[in-house]
């Protein structure tokens, strides 16, 4: 063009390795779709990462208060990511109340982005602050970026002609388009999402595209943003991904395992915290099949499973504690009628209704106990949101070859934590034969096979082999009911030795790390990414250590044992008082320890490499 | 199998070979009997009844018909059915229970299921007694009444079941004695007719713990005068002269005495098909007023969709859309990338 044009001012772009960002805000403010969406964006350029939505169990706690803060914490990098992050490197915080409960988190000198509209007299004092922070010091420590969000959205959207609430909605989306020039990310995902999610409602799309195009450039444009960073993409197994959250994958599990088994699937479901996401999935699935119940209550839920179990459809049931609670006596009864049936705890804080939103792993001993006398039946746990696909297809394997009940273990962390994911081909997956009886010829209901011990499942519909099934005590083959001291006997032996028969299928624990040496650190569920990342920091300092992450509780693999004698120490770190501990200790007399956290948030790899130290002192 | 290979059923074949343990005397005995009477003459093939029932003496029906059967647990019977019938169709389910079983600790299922329309019969043995658990008051005993676990007399007011069913919005309620052996059979067979959830409550006698509750309908001398059996498009008369009728005056049932200019032309033409529950609410509990007779027959039978057929029905309109369903591309449903 031949005119001389100023160049803008140059920005310096540093290549770094990891960064934990956290969105925090009103749980009005859109924190937990930011926070998603900068996931997936993340995600799709290749990043590894671990995602920590934490929310308050109250849909909307006055606005600015303290209770209402709801917060989404993303650690992504260019290697091997396991845990959402101890501390943040950037921290976005929409009002006092987010920065006043997540401060401690920020690294010193770390990032901190604040919208400086919401910090007037009347915000600081619903957050209980007795002077601006972005006045009196406090922040000092950080590298503050007080930014007018509201203001600067409100500038950006002018034009449309929108409702200041409307507008005031956008302004998450301008902090996001912020953050995307901060790790250099492009917004085409983010644009996609918003087109589809306001399909209806053009001029949402506008304001929300607008809103985040304005954070973008404002970041390009101000003087104070000097520094972007970039995060190249990590070397995953090569694959197709996509990022998973548990209970997604728990959905696409089951309906994996229907299609695998070729029978249909059958969820009854009362909505829970944090479990409801499996069955607005499943719900969805009509093409497939998908029968999805939303039932009365947790008892309604389980027996209808049961029922749909008992008619030939895989049958399977998700809670969270309360629920899980409910349905124990149901629990019982499938494991007398010797059916097929799948049952999902996604474990929450407790005891009662306790932390709904949090996370916790306290119902292992429930899982493993809580039923009226001798019940015993296969317990699994999914170690990554990813596994939680594993698992739903194991247990329902499991379950439809042993015809017993089983139950998964989930949790809060694993069901709203995201992790890229490689896709499968369906020929990776493992098959599943169902085999109906079919001849009336000497046909019994309770004969064995005799290498699983399951009985024949004979569904109604099925001529000539009308017969009956119940909780009363029956006896082995004919079902009859029977109340003869040694029959029982026999019976719960039998019942015990079906679960206990599991095992024979169960691959030997490999244990992570050092196959033998100090210390053998032993966990299960959620806990397997914080384990994992102290595991290596630790292994590199030059300690022998070992990991063993079971993901079946019952029976337990059959090599455990020896494992066990492997370690002059044995650590077992649990979000629970030491209820795998207890096993251990009960079943292998080992002089194993525990370290519990019970605070409704995972395991900081520092508070475990701080263990694994004091331990090994 | 299509009916025209269908067996040709006797009672026989609905009888199994286990020893029947209610006590001598008890009214189990008479429906068991009913049903084993009815059943082979529904035109339905033995393979696809399914007999669910919760716990309680009434709930060992299902091991004493040569069925499909589920003994299940105390209370949930219908949760169980749901499940058998969203997943089949196809299958005759059939719910045997008793007053605890279906209106205490099942009251929830019972009234979740009437309110979906679920394509199930439930015979609730109503003894209003716990047998089972040896005599305790049940929520259909009498105010007042005196039990093992009441001995001054129970403190709450019973429900009238039928009032319930119709509250819950039931589609086929009806009531019928383990004695009037005719009257039972006709209404089982209504019930087995009838798409969608069928409420059948039968006065059963419990000689042991609740002896002659129903005495007042089943003793011959007092029955006609105590007893109205109701029919679609007849007149609501009784009595054992046929002389009186029942009358609408205002929203009240009036009892009245036919004659003196009073015809059938004035009592109420009973009209099971009244698609306004009150009407029906209104014979459920007329009883309660002294001078009242106890309706037996059908009170209500309206169509509704049933529950289990809608949802077959979403399974076919989506599939129609969109195809079935195919799990490689739902495994890579969304956003995904590669690695190479
Ligand atoms: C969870 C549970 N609570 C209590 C019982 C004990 N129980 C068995 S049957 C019954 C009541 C049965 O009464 P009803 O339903 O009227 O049946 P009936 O025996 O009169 O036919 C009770 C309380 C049980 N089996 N399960
Ligand atoms: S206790 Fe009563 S209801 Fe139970 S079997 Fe005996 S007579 Fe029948
Ligand atoms: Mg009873």
């Amino acid at each position: 063009m031949g005119t001389i044009t100023q160049s803008p001012p140059r920005k310096i772009r540093e290549v770094i390795e990891k960064a934990v960002i956290r969105f925090c805000g009103d749980s009005g403010d859109g924190m937990q779709v930011t926070g998603t969406q900068f996931s997936n964006t993340v995600a799709l350029y290749g990043n590894d990462l671990a995602t920590f939505p934490d929310y308050p169990a109250e849909i909307r706690a006055p606005a600015g208060t303290l209770p209402g803060v709801s917060g989404f914490q993303i650690h992504f990098g260019s290697t091997e990511v396991y845990t959402p992050g101890d501390a943040v490197d950037a921290l976005v915080a929409m009002n006092p109340a987010a920065l006043k409960m997540n401060l401690a988190d920020l690294k010193k000198n770390g990032t901190l982005i604040v919208n400086a509209d919401d910090f007037q007299p009347a915000d600081l004092k619903k957050a209980q602050m007795a002077s601006s922070p972005l006045e009196d010091h406090t922040l000092d420590a950080y590298r503050l970026f007080p930014v007018e969000l509201t203001k600067l959205t409100g500038a950006a959207l002018k034009e449309l002609g929108l409702d200041a609430k409307s507008v005031d909605r956008c302004k998450n989306f301008f902090a996001l388009g912020m953050c995307y020039w901060l790790y250099n990310r492009s917004m085409d995902s983010t644009f996609r999402w918003i087109e589809d999610k306001f399909k209806t409602k053009p001029l949402l799309i506008e304001a929300n595209k607008l809103a985040m195009k304005a954070g973008y450039a404002y970041c390009e444009a101000t003087e104070a943003f000097q520094v972007s960073y970039e995060i190249p993409p990590a070397k995953l197994e090569p694959g197709v991904y996509r990022s998973i959250s548990g209970n997604t994958a728990l959905a696409l599990g089951f309906v994996a395992a229907s299609q695998k088994a070729g029978i249909p699937l059958f969820l009854g479901s009362y909505p829970i915290t944090p479990a409801s996401d499996v069955l607005h999935e499943l719900s969805k699935f009509k093409d497939f099949g998908v029968k999805t119940f939303q039932a009365e209550d947790e008892i309604a839920a389980v027996t209808s499973a049961i029922g749909a179990a008992y008619s030939g459809a895989l049958g399977i049931t998700t809670t969270s504690g309360p629920g899980m609670a409910l349905k124990t006596e149901a629990l019982g009864l499938a494991v007398a009628v010797e059916l097929p049936l799948v049952v999902c705890n996604i474990q929450r804080g407790g005891p009662s209704t306790g932390l709904p939103t949090k996370t916790e792993q306290a119902d292992l001993l429930q899982a493993l106990y809580g039923r009226n006398s001798e019940a015993p039946l296969p317990v699994l746990a999914a170690a990554t949101p990813g596994d939680c696909f594993w698992i739903a297809l194991e247990a329902s394997r499991i379950a439809l070859k042993y015809m017993v009940p089983v139950i998964v273990l989930s949790d809060g962390y694993l069901a709203n934590g995201a992790e890229p994911w490689r896709i499968p081909n369906v020929s990776e997956l493992p098959e599943i034969p169902v085999h109906f009886a079919t001849n009336p010829e000497g046909f019994l209901p309770y004969s064995r096979d005799p290498d699983t011990l399951a009985r024949p499942w004979a569904i109604p519909g099925t001529p000539g082999l009308e017969h009956r099934v119940g909780g009363i005590e029956k006896q082995d083959g004919t079902g009859n009911l029977n109340y003869e001291p040694l029959n029982h006997e026999k019976m719960c032996r039998l019942r015990a030795a079906k679960v206990e028969a599991v095992a024979q299928e169960i691959p030997d624990v490999v244990p992570a790390g050092d196959p033998e040496g100090d210390l053998l650190i032993v966990g299960w569920g959620s806990t397997y990414g914080s384990i994992t990342a102290a595991l290596k920091a630790q292994r590199a300092m030059g300690r022998k250590i070992g990991h063993v992450h079971l993901r079946y509780l019952n029976p337990l693999p059959k090599n455990l044992g020896n494992v066990l004698k492997k370690y002059k120490k044995v650590l077992v770190p649990e979000m629970n008082m030491g209820q795998l501990l207890v096993l251990l200790r009960a079943k292998y007399l080992v002089d194993a320890q525990g370290y519990d956290k019970i605070q409704g948030k995972p395991f900081k790899q520092a508070e475990l490499e701080a263990k694994i130290e004091e331990v090994l002192a | 199998m299509s009916t025209d290979t269908l067996p040709v059923y006797t009672k026989k074949d609905f009888q199994t070979d286990q020893d029947v343990r209610w006590c001598p005397g008890c009214g189990d005995y008479a429906i068991l009997s009913a049903a084993q009477a009815v059943f082979p003459e529904l035109g339905i093939p033995r393979e696809k009844f399914v007999i669910v029932s919760g716990i309680g003496c009434s709930s060992r029906f299902p091991y004493y018909m040569n069925t499909y059967g589920f003994h299940g647990i105390h209370g949930r019977a219908p949760a169980i059915a749901t499940g058998i019938k969203i997943t089949r169709p196809d299958l005759e389910v059939w719910v045997a229970t008793g007053d605890g079983d279906s209106l205490s600790i099942g009251g929830n299922h019972t009234i979740h299921m009437l309110r979906r329309n679920v394509g199930i019969k439930v015979l609730l043995f109503n003894n209003r007694i716990y047998g089972l658990t040896k005599g305790q008051y049940s929520p259909t005993s009498e105010f007042g009444k005196k039990t093992k676990s009441t001995p001054y007399g129970s403190p709450d007011r019973p429900f009238y079941p039928l009032s319930l069913a119709l509250g819950a919005d039931a589609t086929f309620v009806a009531r019928s004695v383990d004695v009037f052996q005719p009257h039972l059979k006709t209404t089982l067979k209504r019930a087995a007719a009838h798409r969608g959830s069928a409420f059948i409550e039968i006065m059963q006698n419990c000689n042991i713990f609740n002896d002659g509750a129903w005495e007042s309908l089943t003793e011959k001398e007092v029955r006609e005068d105590h007893i109205i059996a109701i029919e679609h498009g007849k007149p609501l008369v009784f009595g054992k002269n046929k002389d009186k009728g029942i009358r609408m005056n205002g929203i009240e049932l009036e009892v009245v005495q036919l004659g003196n200019g009073v015809t059938e032309n004035d009592v109420i033409i009973h009209d099971e098909k009244n698609h306004n529950p009150a009407y029906a609410f209104l014979l459920s509990r007329m009883d309660s007023t002294p001078g009242f007779p106890t309706p037996i027959g059908v009170l209500r039978a309206v169509e509704a969709v049933r529950y289990e057929d809608r949802i077959a029905e979403q399974i076919r309109e989506v599939t129609a859309k969109h195809g079935k369903g195919d799990l490689a591309k739902l495994l890579r449903q969304g956003d995904t990338w590669e690695v190479k």
